[in-house]
């Protein structure tokens, strides 16, 4: 963060964006970087290289068990090893096409949308390979940065499975989500981080990927919940979750292993890490506390699922702020977070008609939306952020809008497409209601999660 | 010989046992059951989601008696089991025909 002024001037970027710097770095490789790198040696840090190490195993960790046993809570008990299953097969299915052909186009220098295929295979890449950080002489070893990022791509493909839940053939998940990473998470990634993207050379603000994770998988979840339709019973049965303490567990597993996904995305162990570390912690306490007291004052009873669900709302709401507000910004992010994702679990999820099963809209995309528009907010210097002294939370609130939209609308329609061609492949993308009435687990996978 | 069902509240279980013992009853069957009466259900809330849940747990108590043990063990059960809420549960009475021990053989009052 230290380069910060010599590489604004250098980049010729607008003086009131040092945080896009934050991300511009990383990837970028301009003639001026090269030169003004070639003065001081270049640095790889065995602290950097063991937080970065350690990090990716923190979202593994958010990934299985963590996604996996807080949605597998969630379902009915028939369900739970589908759910199980579904996690941690689209997980480990994205990891390999992510280093077969996902990093490539992501990362590679391309045109503002797509990455080109020149790391196909990771062609070229060997242990000497190095990735940049916020620094300019300070590098990681490139496979760091793959397979870090690699675990970032695969949560993202995990996190839809919650709106299909209980009613998608198993196969049918799959190639949706191979497609859905291949068309939307690649590009949004490739426009958000990779070098000349189209959000990043806006000067849109996500640090940990707000609008590449959360938004793009919530709304993912909900066109998928509208083409698969309500699950059998919905209204009439109690689709009640069949293990809250797996949800905690879970919820648990999320905030821990969060503080790799966020602090890890500052691909360094220094100051900056500790800001995004703090305000991981902070957001997401607040936001617990404010779901709850929302739910006592409006509803009656402070609930376990409240508090998780609170949890996860302020950790999807600070994720794109994480690197470039204040904690008492992180507070407020929190707060305001758990209030509106309370309203897409409830109000909105009324209004939208679709059985998002696990609420991935309601929480991901609505939370997902908040913390991108609260970003360009709190990173302003009056309000605790690390903006310039000319931050313009009007300008800046216009930009983050804008990388919403094209979130929105490129996964949305990409989605569309997907769930409609595996449709046709699959001859439907339901598994049939007798089936369905008897369970995911024993119909689709030949098992069951508990006796009887 | 009587068999008596009785519906109670999960928790009562012990001091039902404790009662029916001092009355004298040599066996108690129990299950795991739920059902409604004139007790309401109650709601819970998921997220957006809420559910009225009208079948709430229960134990069913089964347990043959001579004829001569039939008050005191009916008034072990009433006296052990009440709270005076609604949701105390209910005593159902019928006659037995026939009574067997598996392991001797041994008929009626002697197989109890």
């Amino acid at each position: 963060m230290k380069d910060f002024s010599l590489f604004r001037h250098l980049r010729g970027l607008p003086s009131w964006l040092p945080s896009l710097m934050l991300l511009g770095l990383m990837l970028l490789t301009p003639t001026a970087h090269a030169e003004a790198a070639a003065a001081v040696p270049v640095v790889v840090d065995k602290g950097d290289v063991a937080w970065m190490l350690t990090s990716t195993l923190l979202v593994l960790m958010m990934t299985v068990p963590g996604v996996a046993l807080f949605y597998g809570g969630l379902v009915r008990s028939k369900n739970m090893l589908s759910v199980l299953m579904q996690v941690l097969t689209v997980f480990s299915m994205i990891v390999v096409l992510w280093v077969i052909y996902g990093y490539s186009f992501a990362f590679d220098a391309g045109n503002p949308f797509i990455g080109d295929a020149g790391k196909l295979f990771l062609k070229g890449v060997n242990s000497a390979s190095l990735a940049d950080t916020f620094t300019s002489n300070v590098k990681l070893p490139e496979f760091v940065f793959i397979v870090f990022q690699a675990t970032f791509a695969g949560i993202t493909g995990t996190l839809i499975v919650g709106s299909l839940a209980e009613r998608m053939k198993f196969g049918a998940v799959l190639l949706f989500t191979a497609l859905w990473f291949t068309f939307a998470y690649i590009p949004i990634a490739h426009m958000v981080w990779g070098p000349g993207g189209f959000m990043l050379t806006r000067g849109a603000l996500d640090f940990a990927g707000g609008t590449v994770v959360h938004i793009n998988a919530g709304i993912a979840g909900l066109v998928g919940a509208y083409l698969l339709g309500p699950r059998l019973g919905l209204g009439r049965e109690a689709m009640r979750p069949h293990n809250l303490t797996f949800t905690m567990i879970g919820a648990s597993l999320l905030w821990v292993g969060w503080f790799g996904f966020n602090a890890g995305s500052n691909l360094e162990s220094n100051a900056g890490a500790a800001l995004a570390f703090i305000n991981t912690l902070v957001a997401t306490a607040a936001a617990v506390l404010a779901w709850l007291l929302i739910e006592r004052v409006f509803k009656g009873k402070p609930s376990m699922l409240g508090g998780a669900s609170g949890a996860v709302a302020g950790l999807v709401a600070i994720t794109p702020a994480c690197g470039t507000v204040g904690p008492m910004g992180s507070i407020i992010i929190g707060a305001i977070a758990s209030g509106v994702c309370v309203w897409g679990v409830s109000g909105l999820k009324k209004l939208l008609k679709a059985d998002d099963a696990l609420d991935v809209f309601g929480v991901h995309g609505v939370g997902g939306i908040a913390g991108a528009l609260l970003t360009g907010v709190f990173t302003a210097p009056g309000l605790g952020g690390t903006g310039a002294a000319d931050f313009s939370i009007i300008h800046q609130l216009g930009i983050q809008a804008l990388g919403v939209l094209v979130t929105l609308v490129w996964s949305g329609v990409v989605s569309l497409l997907a769930y409609l061609l595996v449709r046709a492949v699959f001859g439907g993308l339901r598994v049939g209601e007798e089936n369905e009435h008897q369970g995911l687990d024993i119909t689709s996978h030949g098992e069951a999660a508990y006796e009887g | 010989m009587k068999l008596i069902s009785c519906i109670i509240r999960p928790y009562k279980l012990d001091e039902v046992r404790d009662a029916l013992t001092a009355a004298g009853v040599s066996g108690i069957t129990v299950s795991e059951v739920r059902g409604f009466g004139r007790q309401k259900g109650h709601t819970e809330l998921y997220r957006g989601a809420e559910y009225v849940v009208d079948f709430l747990p229960k134990l069913k108590l089964e347990l043959v008696v001579d004829d001569s043990l039939l008050d005191a063990a009916l008034e072990a059960v009433q006296q052990s089991a009440k709270t005076g809420s609604v949701g105390d549960g209910k005593i159902f009475i019928s006659t037995v025909d026939q009574v067997i021990r598996i392991r001797t053989g041994e008929l009626d009052a002697d197989a109890l």
